[in-house]
């Protein structure tokens, strides 16, 4: 709109934007119900896992609801296999998480920053391990090891983990080094200091939230992980895997506590994450 | 010499993640289709012998839990879009300085484990659970009536599961819409249905392309909600390979049933973005 065009008096201004919102509002207030009723159904099984674990059910059979209490909170561990499957699926976790930082964070940088033959074949190929079905990846991975005669256990997930978080970190680390001032990192140069320097001191702090975002990412995806784990597994069982294989038998209340647990961690670290980037982007 | 390290290095970045890819993802592919391709046991051992009858064997035994797969993966995916759409639609143009408190609402399910919030629906749907014995009580369901077990129970557990993946890509096709193209057709007297029709929806159908993608093949090889929330009526191909993989150990079957239904899947994923235009499918592949 150009100044010269005759602008409408200040009453019908106000008119229009009176009504405008209404309008939306009416609109929207239907959309708006129907996200909240989606939202309840999609909590609403999280809170019958938490619900259920303060039942005061008398053993391991855990299905109809007797009373509150805290007491499976206290005895957390009184099932030690329950209890290493939990601590080997972390371990695997934390490893594969770091590994396909480091791995992811590589690809990650060398696709934001150059141009390079191969990366093509290489986007395509990270396109694919990201919506391949899992199963077909599981399916895969167990040909290889039945083949090379490879037994099956926590290295063989571990391995099978970092595969498949490995594009999820590079995507999130590409994307910050895309957006990257280079002056910043020209301006070290001219001050005299090496590529070597300039990526240590300059380049990687500016990055660094971003690889964190994908070690995080790629936590969360190996900890969770069912399907592409029970092919990988052998007999070794991580936390998930323990529950499907209990669930014949019962499940005690104990795993919806870890499940709380583990709910309740990764909601924090999402949060603080969360609470931590928007601050940051205030003060930018 | 700075030039030519500028050429070095991204092959050495990339070099340690991308070998991982080829040897834990592409290879893994070629040791699958051997594998279907070889005569033995697990006893004896396996060789190859190109022996290609596993394939139609295989085909013949469980084309209906191939199909039943299918219907079930496209079911989904349709009641998926229905649902996710208006809520991606709301938080994209309705969610104001919240949009991010919505859609990590909408995640939450993603940090509960998949088996963990699946057996957390049979809870729900079982006979004496807190929906359906109030219900039997009241009279108004018969006492014959069931959700577990049946296809709606794993349909739902499905739609439950992914929706989070129909709901993203279409928030990011709507959110990156300029409002100033949706006042144009406000200002060309076009009405808030044909706005919607002519203008949003087509700028919407990558997301939702995405969205289809990353539900339908997932859904379609799932074998966790099928064996959680259904019965012998509703085994899915999924549940077959896991159980030929690993409990009967007849490896070239598994093998060939897998790769079978990768190329379904692939087949079906391609004619679907030839007949939505092949341009969506880069742009969605670029992402």
């Amino acid at each position: 709109m150009t100044t010269t065009t005759e602008r409408p008096p200040a009453a019908e201004v106000e008119k229009a934007a009176r009504i405008k919102p209404k309008r939306r509002i009416t609109g929207g207030g239907i959309l708006h119900a129907w996200t909240w009723v989606i939202i309840a159904w999609l909590v609403l099984p999280i809170l019958v896992m938490i619900l259920f674990g303060f039942n005061d059910t008398p053993g391991r059979y855990n299905q109809t609801w007797v009373g509150f209490t805290f007491k499976w909170y206290g005895r957390l561990f009184e099932y030690p296999d329950l209890t290493s499957a939990l601590v080997t699926s972390l371990v695997i976790a934390v490893v594969a998480s770091l590994l396909s930082g480091a791995l992811g964070t590589g690809i990650g940088y060398a696709l934001g920053r150059y141009r390079f033959r191969g990366s093509g074949s290489l986007n395509l190929i990270m396109f694919a391990t990201m919506s391949s079905p899992e199963l077909i990846m599981g399916a895969s991975l167990l040909s290889l090891f039945v083949s090379a005669g490879a037994g099956l256990g926590p290295v063989t997930i571990t391995i099978a983990h970092v595969m498949f978080s490995i594009s999820f970190v590079a995507v999130v680390v590409r994307a910050r080094v895309m957006t990257l001032d280079r002056s910043i990192e020209e301006a070290a140069a001219d001050l005299g200091a090496s590529p070597w320097t300039t990526f240590w001191k300059v380049t990687f702090p500016i990055i660094l939230p971003a690889v964190f975002s994908g070690v995080l990412l790629a936590f969360a995806l190996s900890i969770d992980d069912f399907i592409v784990t029970a092919f990988t597994a052998g007999t070794t069982k991580t936390f998930p895997l323990w529950i499907w294989g209990a669930t014949r038998v019962g499940l005690p209340p104990q795993v919806n506590v870890m499940g709380t647990l583990i709910f309740a961690v990764g909601v924090f670290f999402a949060l603080a994450a969360n609470i931590r980037s928007s601050s940051k982007s205030k003060r930018d | 010499m700075n030039r030519v390290k500028n050429k070095i290095a991204p092959y050495l970045l990339v070099l340690p993640g991308g070998l991982w890819l080829l040897i834990f993802f592409a290879v893994p592919m070629v040791a699958m289709l051997s594998l279907s391709l070889q005569e033995g046991d697990i006893v004896n051992g396996y060789r190859f012998t190109g022996h290609w009858q596993t394939y139609t064997e295989a085909i013949s035994n469980y084309d209906t839990q191939i199909i039943r797969s299918l219907i079930y993966g496209a079911v989904a995916t349709l009641i998926l879009i229905v649902l996710a759409f208006p809520v991606a639609y709301w938080i994209a143009f309705y969610g104001g300085k919240r949009k991010a408190t919505y859609l990590f609402l909408v995640l939450l399910p993603f940090f509960v484990s998949f088996v963990l919030r699946t057996i957390s629906w049979r809870q729900i749907l079982t006979d004496e659970g807190p929906l359906l014995h109030p219900l039997r009580e009241a009279g108004l369901i018969s006492q014959s009536f069931h959700i577990l077990g049946t296809p709606t129970a794993v349909i739902l557990g499905l739609v439950y599961n992914f929706l989070p993946f129909m709901v993203l890509p279409i928030y990011v096709a709507l959110e990156r819409i300029d409002p100033r193209v949706v006042e144009a057709a406000r200002d060309l007297y076009a009405n808030p249905a044909t706005t919607f029709r002519k203008v949003i929806f087509p700028l919407a159908l990558p997301g939702v392309f995405a969205g289809v993608l990353m539900t339908f093949v997932p859904a379609s090889s799932d074998y966790v909600n099928s064996e959680v929330l259904g019965s012998s009526e509703t085994t899915m191909i999924g549940q077959v390979i896991q159980a030929q993989f690993l409990e009967n150990s007849d490896y070239p079957t598994a093998s060939a049933l897998s790769f079978v239904l990768m190329l379904v899947l692939l087949i079906g994923v391609f004619t679907y973005a030839r007949i939505l235009g092949t341009e969506d499918v880069m742009k969605v592949a670029a992402r």
